[in-house]
């Protein structure tokens, strides 16, 4: 089980997202998901987990490619190589799994019992089945439906398994509004979807910013899942490269060494993100 | 002529399978047009439910409510009604990720589709007219509860409404701020405005109603004028609410 530490945003809609169903009865504070660290605010210690983890890693890695150049730096220097794809494939499907996740989560909150149920269905559909089952099927369910393979396919099977979970940060987002300002918004005589575009979405959104920034972690980590079958990303260029020199464990080691950094990287800039996000009320 | 009419009113909330509470029981009242009526009543009473049913944020088990005489029901226009009827709540309810300016603006642009300049035109006038002009661009995490009441009104004011209505708009305010946000309203209410307002201030009551409503259990006991009502109640259970909060 891996600790979430969250900011206070966050929190509000981590509260109310609650991924696997058998937690949905309990109310429990332990939130088990597959997120990321994300160092505390109020720790101001020099080493806290954060540094001291970053320090370790990226410490271990230069010293690695400079000293060790046989084997690491040509290592390095492949598995690099598939970051761009990482990103890539990363930043299209978090876009895809927001718009869908927009629709699911005003589906959710939506008062036609039809759509609710809709909704309710794909986010129950997603979560109980596993993230790589569900990547691999709809990979190969776009291959034989609509002839899309490769990287387009990966894009879409990850922005459809991340856009339920999304659906349910956009749903716990809008639930966090205070009701009255729904409320003031029909009481000047706004339609309901006015109020939603103009008043709901645009505070629901600086909610779960910080809680969109967890999921694209997740997805950057998750996104090596497809890479199995389609892409030529950081993992593959490994596997690729274990393939060629049979240097096993150094290649999964350096593998690890830059996932850690980049997710490290990030979730100190969600951190920061949250930060702000909170100073600004 | 009665701009707002509310006969044998009744809403019930149902709170689980088995339980039902009855927030308002057969409720009957006229507001005349021009006429402000201030509701009282302990906490519980249904005064806030009785607001919201007028301009249906709450809507009515059994009963009817009549905007200048045209009964209003679940057919009816109720973006329309809505519009002629600015609500003003205790929580005030500003969006917090709008400017003042915006914040007042948003309703005349996207239901009356007004031209930006005539908006902001209308909304600088209103904002005079709460003592704020200055404060137009700020947002509403920036104001004392006071003034962002204060913009709350003229919110509701910039739908140009012919009703307002207050759900005791300044319990929320610190004790310093009240006298602001009641002058506003006195002054609103002096301009000719029909306003029906659950308020506790006594004092604001007095000086700006024309009649005093009061509430216990959901029903209606007692309407009269305030100083037959705080003077020589009729009732009593308005002998023992006034004893209780004089
Ligand atoms: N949405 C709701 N669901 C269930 N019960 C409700 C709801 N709104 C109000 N009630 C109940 O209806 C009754 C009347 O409530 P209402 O808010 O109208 O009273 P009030 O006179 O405004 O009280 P206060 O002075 O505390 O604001 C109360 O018993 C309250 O618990
Ligand atoms: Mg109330």
């Amino acid at each position: 089980m891996k600790k979430n530490e969250y900011g206070e945003h966050a929190n509000l809609v981590k509260k109310l997202v609650s991924r696997p169903p058998e937690t949905q009865k309990v109310s429990t504070k332990i939130q088990m998901t597959d997120g990321v660290l994300i160092p505390r605010k109020d720790d101001h210690h020099v080493f806290n987990s954060w540094r001291l983890t970053f320090i370790i890693a990226a410490g271990l890695l230069t010293f690695l490619v400079i000293f060790v150049p046989t084997p690491y730096r040509s290592i390095f220097l492949v598995v690099i190589q598939g970051a761009p794809t990482t990103f890539q494939v990363t930043i299209i499907s978090i876009i895809g799994a927001i718009i869908i996740g927009l629709f699911v989560g005003l589906g959710s909150v939506a008062k036609s019992y039809i759509v609710n149920m809709i909704s309710g269905i794909y986010v129950e559909f997603i979560r109980g089945i596993p993230l790589l089952v569900q990547l691999i099927f709809i990979y190969y369910a776009m291959g034989r439906l609509f002839r899309i393979e490769g990287m387009l396919a990966a894009i879409a099977a990850l922005s459809i398994c991340f856009g339920a979970y999304m659906g349910e940060i956009v749903r716990a987002g809008i639930q966090a509004i205070p009701k009255g300002q729904m409320e003031a918004a029909i009481a000047l005589g706004l339609t309901r979807g006015q109020a939603f575009r103009y008043v709901i979405l645009p505070q629901t959104i600086k909610v779960i910013l910080p809680a969109i920034g967890n999921e694209f972690i997740s997805m950057l980590k998750d996104s090596s899942l497809v890479s199995t079958i389609a892409l030529t990303d950081i993992l593959r260029k490994g596997r690729e490269h274990i393939a060629r020199t049979f240097l096993s464990l150094e290649t999964m080691f350096v593998v690890a060494l830059v996932y850690l950094l980049i997710t490290l990287i990030l979730s100190r800039l969600v951190g920061i993100l949250e930060e702000r996000l909170h100073k600004n009320g | 002529m009665a701009r707002i009419r509310v006969e044998n009113l009744c809403k019930d909330f149902v709170t689980d399978a088995s339980k039902s509470i009855h927030a308002v029981k057969n409720a009957s009242l006229s507001v005349e047009e021009g006429e402000v009526v201030v509701i009282i009543g302990p906490s519980g009473s249904g005064k806030s439910t009785l607001l919201r049913t007028i301009n249906r944020l709450e809507i009515p088990t059994s009963g009817k409510i009549f905007f200048d005489e045209v009964e209003v029901s679940s057919n009816s226009d109720i973006r329309h009604i809505r519009e002629e009827v600015g609500m003003v709540f205790q929580s005030f309810n500003l969006f917090p990720h709008l400017t003042v300016l915006e914040n007042i603006t948003l309703a005349p642009m996207r239901v009356k589709k007004m031209a930006k300049a005539e908006a902001h035109a209308l909304a600088y006038t209103l904002l005079e007219r709460v003592g704020l002009s200055e404060k137009a661009n700020s947002h509403p995490n920036q104001l004392s509860g006071g003034q962002q009441q204060r913009v709350a009104i003229a919110r509701a004011l910039a739908m140009n409404p012919k009703v307002m209505l207050f759900d005791e708009p300044t319990s929320a305010l610190d004790p310093e701020m009240i006298k602001e946000v009641l002058d506003v309203m006195l002054s609103l209410a002096k301009s000719g405005m029909t306003m029906l307002i659950v308020s506790h201030e006594m004092g604001f009551a007095t000086a700006a109603a024309d009649r005093i409503v009061f509430m216990d259990e959901g029903e209606i006991i007692e309407v009269a004028k305030p100083e037959v009502l705080f003077n020589n109640p009729q009732s009593k259970r308005t002998e023992k609410f006034l004893k209780h909060i004089l």
